[in-house]
């Protein structure tokens, strides 16, 4: 299943100019078992439903150390709920037949992965229909084997670009990718922020000499202004510790509603504003 | 001589080590490789390190004959290597030295650091006044409460210290907290870590710093027995003291090296920190190693009544180490660790940190097996001072 943006299927997904009519494409993170894993799976319908292209689910780690307290709270939560590796592929799997045009991403930290095994994870995750893996922690240089393993199982390496990253890098992560390229809006962790820095806009230039690839751009992106700014620079943009909090503010039984009201406000229907993230 | 363990790749002991770190930090750990680098091939910056070493720090420390201890155990001869009696009360000031150098020379002016035992932050805290750097350390809450004096010693020294309320509230929560605050700021700002753990170059890097400490007690050993010992014994928190105090026996096969963990209070996983016997391999903060973790992946609690050895994984080259037989693992529980503490102090009035009295368990526990030509050296790793608050509880001593 190809990872597609603004639902336009078969589109070459790269947008060299100004963005694409209608903003950006969508990518949804949400933690899994965050309040619980039937919610979660209402969530992720309603997150498609309402827009999303791309749907990360992310694995809750116990040492989830790239993460904001909103994300390190949900990850508790969910961990609580005892939400492993298994649930997230069982929920992918579930998805991938009720909503076939969804991309969906196993978002994790390495450790759960190598205890699942590598080659049993990139199995299971095939077998679920998975587009593809991004892993926080895992970097161009100690993924000689993690590549193996993805591209035997048709799993797109998704890896992050940092501010950071000096340009050869950014070479090497952009020769790696597939399915798209994950530009980190700024040094830090994830959670929302008052502005998008500019940081943001220069590293997506700078990866463009390397690559064809649809680019996204996320952390700290919170509200309709964000999105809209991503949108005429970038592809698509991330959200996610802003719809962590959405549904950390509304509850389980409000959370799809929420989150799917959130989703239509960024692509700029209703203009409501961001859930502060704390 | 260091052939034994030369890295197969930079960064990696056999399989172990590593960097699995967040993309931001990076640039960072590269500038920081080339730096360290740099200064290694650079004479002045070991004549500015080994100054500081032997004028401020106090190195040589001693290598002491422990005579009484040797006595009443009757079998091995006991040499203590006084790593406690160094500046600020513990071997991490040779570490903190070395990488506040550094620090100035890739001009990076504001400096964090996270803490366990309180040693390592006040070690930094140390070297920041000495160098005028700004100082933030994280500290689990848990780790403020029981080791509160060396709160207060850093704050004297104009720390900044950050509580940490995460998991456990010890020594991997500040970890977590120290990176999320370096990829915040990891463009001006140096995390001077205090073990041989995380991403490369730090498990190298910080191994050098502590090699001082088995190079002198090597050649110490030598002018007064003439002869190699037949061990030499290490707690093992994250692993520097070890690592410092084994380094240059490595080739010398005829020397034990026997790291001690923290057996805490049981064998179930959370009750202790032994990672060796409970732990199995994976990715934590950093690095490839031995992790406590459950099946799933997910990093299990520790407990340990020394708060420098309450740690879930341990470093990559003693992973290497333990898998190569060429050292040695075991544990002493938190009952031995204050059976030894109380014993060093009443038979040599050597009051050790709660992390070394492991080792000095170890060497209570295998003296007597071994007879008197045989030579135990035990690294003293730190001063007991900061533990008075536990010593006074566990041990019903009475105050004022
Ligand atoms: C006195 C002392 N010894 C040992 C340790 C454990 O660290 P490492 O294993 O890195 O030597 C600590 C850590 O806080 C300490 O303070």
């Amino acid at each position: 299943m190809p990872i597609r943006f603004a639902s336009k299927p078969g589109l070459p997904p790269h947008r060299t100019k100004s963005g694409c009519a209608g903003g950006p494409g969508l990518v949804a993170y949400i933690t899994v078992g965050d309040p619980d894993l039937a919610t979660t799976h209402n969530i992720a319908r309603a997150a498609i439903d309402a827009g999303a292209d791309v749907l990360e689910l992310g694995v809750p780690f116990s040492d989830p150390l790239a993460d904001g307290p909103v994300i390190q709270r949900a990850s508790e939560r969910a961990l609580r709920n005892g939400t492993r590796l298994h649930d997230v592929l069982a929920l992918a799997a579930g998805l991938r037949i009720e909503r076939p045009g969804a991309g969906l991403i196993i978002f994790t930290y390495y450790n759960p992965v190598l205890r699942f095994g590598l080659e049993n994870f990139c199995a299971a995750a095939e077998q679920a229909g998975v587009d593809g893996v991004l892993v926080t922690d895992m970097i161009v240089e100690e993924a000689a084997e993690y590549l193996d393993a993805l591209h035997r199982h048709r799993l797109a390496p998704i890896f992050l670009a940092a501010p950071t990253s000096p340009d050869a890098r950014l070479e090497r992560i952009a020769a790696v990718s597939q399915g798209f390229v994950y530009a980190i809006s700024r040094t830090g962790i994830t959670g929302a922020q008052e502005s998008l820095t500019a940081d943001a806009e220069q590293l997506v230039r700078r990866l463009r000499r390397f690559t064809n690839l649809p680019i996204a751009v996320g952390f700290g992106i919170s509200s309709p202004e964000h999105f809209a700014a991503v949108g005429e620079f970038a592809d698509a943009a991330v959200v996610g510790s802003a719809l962590v909090a959405t549904i950390e503010q509304a509850g389980p039984k409000d959370a799809p509603s929420s989150v799917a009201r959130f989703i239509q406000g960024l692509r700029g229907g209703i203009r409501e504003p961001a859930v502060p993230a704390r | 001589m260091a052939a034994a363990t030369a890295n197969r790749i930079a960064g990696r002991f056999g399989p172990y080590g590593g960097r699995y770190v967040p993309e931001t930090l990076v640039a960072a750990l590269d500038e920081l490789e080339h730096a360290y680098a740099e200064a290694q091939a650079d004479p002045d910056f070991h004549l500015k390190l080994d100054s500081l070493l032997r004028d401020y720090a106090g190195r040589p420390t001693p290598l002491y004959f422990a005579s009484r201890l040797t006595e009443s155990l009757g079998g091995a001869k006991i040499y203590l290597k006084r790593e406690d009696l160094l500046h600020t009360g513990a071997h991490k000031i040779n570490n903190c030295l070395g990488q506040a150098l550094l620090a100035v020379r890739m001009g990076k002016k504001r400096i964090i650091a996270e803490t366990g035992a309180g040693q390592h932050g006040v070690a930094t805290a140390t070297v920041c006044a000495l160098f005028g750097l700004d100082c933030v350390v994280y500290m689990g809450e848990e780790d403020m409460r029981r080791q509160e004096l060396n709160v207060y010693r850093m704050r004297m020294l104009g720390a900044e210290v950050r509580p940490v309320s995460s998991g456990s509230r010890t020594l991997k929560d500040a970890i977590n907290e120290a990176m999320r605050d370096w990829v915040t700021n990891v463009r001006t700002t140096h995390y001077l870590l205090g073990s041989v753990l995380g991403a490369h170059p730090y498990p190298t890097m910080v191994r050098d710093f502590h090699r001082v400490i088995g190079r002198e007690a090597r050649q110490q050993i030598l002018e007064k027995e003439n002869r190699l010992p037949t061990a030499i014994i290490a707690c093992v928190g994250g692993g520097s003291n070890a690592i410092g105090a084994f380094y240059e026996f490595i080739p010398d096969k005829e020397v034990r090296l026997i790291g001690v963990e923290a057996g805490g209070r049981g064998s179930a996983l959370g009750e202790h920190a032994a990672r060796f016997s409970g732990g199995s391999p994976g990715v934590l903060q950093g690095t490839y190693s031995y992790v406590l973790q459950d099946e799933n992946g997910q990093i299990a609690l520790t407990h340990s009544v020394s708060a420098g050895l309450d740690y879930a994984s341990i470093g990559p080259e003693h992973a290497a180490l333990h898998d190569s037989v060429r050292a040695e693992y075991t544990s002493a529980t938190d009952a031995q660790a204050l059976d030894a503490t109380l014993r060093l102090a009443r038979t040599e009035g050597i009051i050790p940190a709660l992390e070394s009295a492991h080792a000095v368990a170890e060497c209570i526990r295998i003296a007597p097996t071994l007879n008197p030509r045989d030579i135990l050296l035990v690294n003293i790793s730190g001063r007991g001072d900061k533990d008075m608050g536990i010593l006074a509880r566990e041990l019903s001593l009475s105050g004022a």
